[in-house]
């Protein structure tokens, strides 16, 4: 990352007394800064060159979802500037100063429509009283137009940067106080904006955590045991460090004890650090390791016995109820037809194309880090808890990273290379390999599901059940594991009941993209599929009925894997809205006058998640050998009144599904407590031959904007699985496909 | 030992054992950081670079297997960064996280030298050793067909 610094001029000089020296020193700002996010200032997040420059401070972290155009845009709108006259630039970390600095959870997006656009608003304020006082007219015969305030009754107007050093000695007004555009005016919200670092991309500048440098830097990798949490016995130690360019080799024991539920930040896991000149050396070092293992009880652990104790547990009583309502075994018994059928879903890895890594620098007791984290303030706090030291002591780098998709939420490999720094007298860059990435990964855990449904002799649902074998200590689900209680379909059938059990499970889990739901919403959409089909009723046409009776309320907020992190905003279902994309996408796919023909299908389904609702229609083909071709894909999304930057949400809508196919193929095993995968050959990507055509609609509904980048994902899979049926009349309730016999063509 | 290599019409020197694979020569010797490591098998495309204007996964490649061949990184694709692909791939903001794309351009690249109007299924067939996790492919497509119209227009290099 390069600090551009001559960006940061008068309003940073004269604001509080050393902005600018605050992004390169966190601490200091620390003790100066306002101390709640409600105190957020537009100082703090703009600053105008006397030229008219304005660089606009990204606060959340990038990994590719767009937040380093979506936060400035929404600031530089009610600031009133040209969006090309706007320099982003990616903060630092200091949430006392930019408030959370989180990307997660589809968050960003409702957590900062209001509060940004109010600082934007509030420095477009500033600049108008600077012009007011210098032209001695009321402020509220001053109006602006991009970059510049006009007084329209003398005729006077002056640049943004004119204005800058008087606005910056001003107060900032109250944000609460400031009158936001009507969005009819809106300029840039609403209209694409390129990405900010595009054209850095496409000309191969450093840009990525793995690019950083730094004089001296030397480089890391670690070689871990093949079970998780294995420890070290006893190894080659000597020989490596005589290797050439091998400078520290260093043991690490980790502070994991395998346990029922792992916690969502274990820190780090054993193993032995190999430090050298280039990365190449210290992986050619690792070749030559030879390392006695205690590989630990992790290592009685497999996908076979998994499925073994799921099936066991799924047919003894459940030991927990989420929710239940209704008398459902009651309501079963007494059901004109019963459907019953069992889901299994895999463990599965990130996969991000840049694996973790990070750089550190241990210098006179201070730390400086240069994080791809998008918790990167959960880093600090790992950090400083692993190395035993004080928080105050270090500074954080945001660095654009390649793909988090949830990994990135934890900070292991963040917390090793710091660790690794303390140690050395030199900056260190620690880069995991392919391999150690997907073995070491915090997995998507998956599930054995237990579905029971009950349809009346009009083939109207009567009953829900589902008994969901999940992992975890009994009480506690593992990371990405648990079930909300307002899951879907919850509320809707007249009786419902969602129980689940756990089994022990000693591995490190975690949110990928969309977590919890990127699964259940495959087993819930299937099913209705199912009961559907049972009933003799069209799959649309039974999942509107089920929308139109709701028998329920809501038991509480929305459930999100990532706990205390939880988006703001309505967290509960709207029928209206699920029915609404529902709807769209019927009608933009032709659902009702598609073609049946053997071999070929359609399949729908929705979902609500992270404030979102999605629609999709898949249409597919499958030859004789099972061997599936997704053609086209249609998918209607409602994330609210205003789409804040339309190509780069389409973007997301297409990778979403793209993402979700994959998913259909992927999957972690473990024999002996080993992962059986290691790199693309056996944990897939798609590839472009096999992307469909797909159309992104959008329905605008009057909420408050919400996010997508993981709405989109969940309805892609069994709109893909039900499009399956349609064409063969095989039901897939075992992923990945091919343990249903299918694959991807 | 040393290895003499031509890099973006560059002659460089590098000490370094010849087995060692072009990518880590590139990124942490010449510090040419836009060629990515992903996968290192030649399994992803990230770390595409040309050789003789061929597609080639520098992360398999050992450096002292390449003699006089020149190199063209991601970094020397044009002077000004503005090669038909690049101009392309802004108009499109192609990019998600971005990680790939250095790949994509240097394969797309390769594809229109030799095919200056592929066909969809051309590119596709040219393009699916370059994997993108975030599911830009459908851009990358439309950039590659938009470069090959400007390209067409353009005068010769």
């Amino acid at each position: 990352m390069k600090i551009n610094r001559r960006s940061f001029l008068q309003m940073s000089a004269l604001a509080g007394g050393g902005f600018a020296l605050s992004l390169h020193c966190p601490r200091l700002a620390a003790a100066q800064a306002p101390t709640t996010p409600s105190d957020l200032t537009p100082q703090a997040f703009i600053h105008i060159a006397s030229d008219g420059v304005v660089t606009i401070m990204a606060r959340a972290s990038e990994s590719g979802q767009g937040m380093r155009n979506m936060l400035p845009m929404l600031i530089a709108e009610e600031l009133d500037v040209e969006w090309k006259d706007v320099r982003v630039q990616q903060a630092e970390l200091n949430e006392k100063v930019y408030g959370r600095q989180f990307s997660g959870g589809s968050a960003n997006t409702p957590q900062g429509w209001e509060p940004m656009r109010r600082v934007g608003a509030a420095g477009r304020q500033m600049l108008i009283t600077a012009a007011a006082q210098t032209w001695a007219v009321p402020e509220a015969e001053c109006t602006t137009q991009p970059g510049r305030v006009i007084h329209a009754a003398s005729g006077r107007s002056a640049g943004y940067g004119e204005l800058a050093a008087r606005a910056a000695a001003l107060p900032a007004p109250a944000l609460s106080s400031v009158k936001l555009k009507d969005p009819k005016d809106y300029r840039i919200i609403g209209h694409s904006q390129p990405g900010v670092d595009t054209h850095a991309i496409v000309t191969g500048k450093p840009l990525f955590g793995i690019d950083v440098e730094l004089p001296g830097m030397l480089y890391a990798s670690i070689e871990k045991a093949p079970v998780f949490a294995g420890k070290v016995k006893s190894a080659n130690l000597e020989q490596i460090r005589k290797l050439p360019s091998v400078r520290h080799v260093l043991i690490i024991d980790g502070g994991i004890t395998p346990a029922a539920l792992t916690p969502w930040e274990p820190g780090m896991e054993p193993g032995i650090a190999i430090v050298a000149d280039t990365w190449w050396q210290a992986q050619q070092a690792r070749k030559q390791l030879k390392v006695d293992w205690d590989l630990g009880p992790a290592a009685t652990q497999s996908t076979e016995g998994f499925t073994a104790k799921a099936v066991e547990l799924l047919k003894a009583a459940p030991t927990s109820t989420v929710r239940k309502y209704g008398d459902v075994d009651a309501a079963l018994k007494t059901s004109a037809k019963v459907v019953e059928a069992t889901y299994q879903f895999p463990f599965i890895a990130h996969v991000t194309m840049e694996p973790q890594g990070a750089t550190a620098h241990w210098k006179d007791g201070k730390l400086e880090m240069w994080s791809t984290s998008t918790l990167p303030a959960d880093g600090v706090g790992l950090v400083a808890k692993t190395l035993g030291i004080q928080q105050s002591d270090i500074s954080t780098h945001m660095v654009r990273s390649g793909g988090s998709f949830g990994r990135r939420l934890q900070n292991d490999y963040l917390a090793e290379a710091a660790w690794i720094a303390k140690r050395i007298d030199a900056p260190v860059k620690l880069l995991w390999s392919r391999e150690d990435d997907i073995v070491h990964d915090a997995f998507r855990p998956g599930a054995t599901v237990g579905m029971k449904g009950g349809l009346d002799a009009q083939g109207k649902i009567t009953a829900w059940r589902h008994h969901f074998v999940t992992f975890g200590d009994g009480k506690q689900a593992t990371s990405g594991g648990g079930m909300g209680q307002d899951s879907y379909p919850a509320g809707f059938p007249p009786a419902y009941a969602l129980y689940t059990s756990m089994q022990p499970l000693m591995l490190r889990t975690g949110a990928l993209r969309a977590p919890g739901d990127n699964a259940y919403c495959w087993v819930a959409q299937s099913f209705l599929d199912e009961l559907a089909h049972a009933a003799g009723r069209d799959p649309l046409e039974i999942q509107l009925d089920l929308l139109s009776n709701k028998q329920m309320p809501w038991s509480s907020g929305d459930h999100d894997a990532v706990g205390d992190h939880e988006p703001t905003g309505p967290s509960v279902l709207i029928p209206d809205r699920f029915k609404g994309v529902l709807e769209l996408v019927a009608e933009k796919s032709g659902w009702a006058t598609r073609t049946k023909q053997p071999g070929r299908g359609m399949g729908i389904a929705a979902w609500f998640c992270h404030l979102g609702y999605f629609a999709e229609v898949a249409d597919v083909s499958v030859d004789a050998q099972n061997k599936v071709t997704l053609h086209r894909v249609w998918a209607a999304g409602d994330v609210g009144s205003q789409i804040i930057n339309p190509n780069a949400a389409e973007s997301m809508g297409q990778g979403g599904i793209m993402e979700g196919m994959g998913h259909l193929a992927q999957e972690i095993t473990l024999v002996s407590g080993k992962v059986q995968q290691s790199n693309f050959q056996n944990h897939p990507l798609m590839r472009m031959r096999q992307t469909p055509k797909i159309e992104v609609y959008w329905r605008k509904t009057d909420y408050s904007p919400t996010g997508l980048g993981e709405p989109t994902l969940p309805p892609i899979l069994p709109a893909i699985t039900n499009a399956i049926f349609a064409a063969t009349g095989k039901r897939i309730r075992t992923l990945p496909l091919q343990r249903s016999g299918f694959s991807w063509a | 030992m040393s290895i003499q290599l031509k890099v973006n019409n560059v002659a460089a020197s590098v000490d370094v054992s010849p087995e060692t694979p072009l990518l880590w020569v590139l990124r942490d010797v010449l510090h040419l950081t836009g060629s990515k490591y992903s996968c290192g098998i030649g399994m992803c495309g990230a770390c595409t670079v040309l050789i003789g204007g061929h597609a080639v996964r520098s992360c398999m490649t050992p450096v002292g297997s390449l003699g006089n061949q020149p190199i063209t990184t991601i970094e020397g694709l044009s002077p000004d960064g503005l090669h038909p692909l690049q101009v392309a791939w802004e108009a499109l903001d192609v990019p998600q996280c971005g990680y790939c794309q250095a790949g994509q351009i240097m394969s797309a690249a390769a594809l229109l030298e030799h095919t200056p109007h592929p066909t969809d299924a051309e590119i596709d067939t040219a393009m699916s050793g370059n994997l993108c996790r975030c599911g830009t492919y459908t851009r990358i497509r439309q950039a590659i067909q938009q470069a090959a119209q400007t390209g067409a227009a353009t005068p010769a290099k």
